[in-house]
């Protein structure tokens, strides 16, 4: 169970198979769920040049803890990552990694969508679009 | 010298779009009459209105306006959560 929180553009493919490659579970695994979310270049019918993620520190990472250990309750998973981006963002930059192992799909399938859910509703993270001649904050996410 | 100063306030935070209504990232409170989260936002807002979407921590826990506070607390006020 891995929890990060990058101030800067990652390759969530690559990570994901370095996490996965140095893991303790080789051979255990029959199924792996990935969810990668990335940054559109359109919101709410404007075109977005950039977003800012703010966050509130040590509470991220609670939260992202928590919700990673009741998954781990709730399905019977082998491991879980999830990596967050914060700071400056451009359209087709990867947000948000959620990756869940487990012996069958349906635990690694359930546990994911469980997890992408709590992070959006629990996880204190706030968004900040600049448009071509404004910046406005996300009021809430759908 | 700093470690008894936090000890005896209570440390506020304020993020994202609340931050910028509040005007103001942080501020510690050392007001005798504050006894619960509602109580630290009357006295570092000065009477700003509560938004009705706000959502409050102490020590990095959710909690409801009427949690009670201490001294040595961190509480932090912002508006809902949109990350992922």
């Amino acid at each position: 169970m891995l929890i990060e929180i990058k101030d800067r553009s990652f390759e969530p493919y690559q990570r994901l198979l370095e996490y996965q490659t140095s893991a303790g579970f080789a051979g255990k695994y029959g199924a792996t769920a990935v969810f990668v979310g990335s940054m559109r270049e359109f919101n709410q019918g404007d075109d977005v040049e950039t977003m800012l993620l703010e966050h509130y520190p040590g509470m991220t990472e609670k939260y992202l803890q928590k919700i990673s250990e009741e998954a781990a309750n709730k399905w019977d998973i082998l491991d879980s990552l999830i990596v967050h981006r914060i700071g400056e963002m451009l359209p087709n930059d990867p947000i948000v990694l959620v990756a869940v192992w487990s012996a069958h799909r349906a635990a690694a399938f359930d546990a994911s969508r469980y997890l992408m859910e709590e992070l959006k509703s629990r996880a204190p993270f706030w968004k900040k679009e600049r448009l071509s001649e404004q910046t406005r904050w996300i009021e809430k996410n759908t | 010298m700093r470690e008894h100063l936090n000890f005896m306030t209570i440390k506020v935070k304020f993020f994202a779009s609340l931050r910028e209504h509040v005007g103001q990232a942080e501020a510690e409170i050392d007001d005798k009459s504050v006894r619960t989260v509602a109580d630290v936002w009357r006295s570092v807002t000065k009477g700003l209105a509560f938004p009705d979407n706000t959502l409050m921590a102490v020590n990095m826990d959710y909690v409801e306006a009427s949690h009670s506070v201490k001294k040595g607390d961190e509480v932090a006020f912002f508006p809902p959560v949109t990350g992922g």
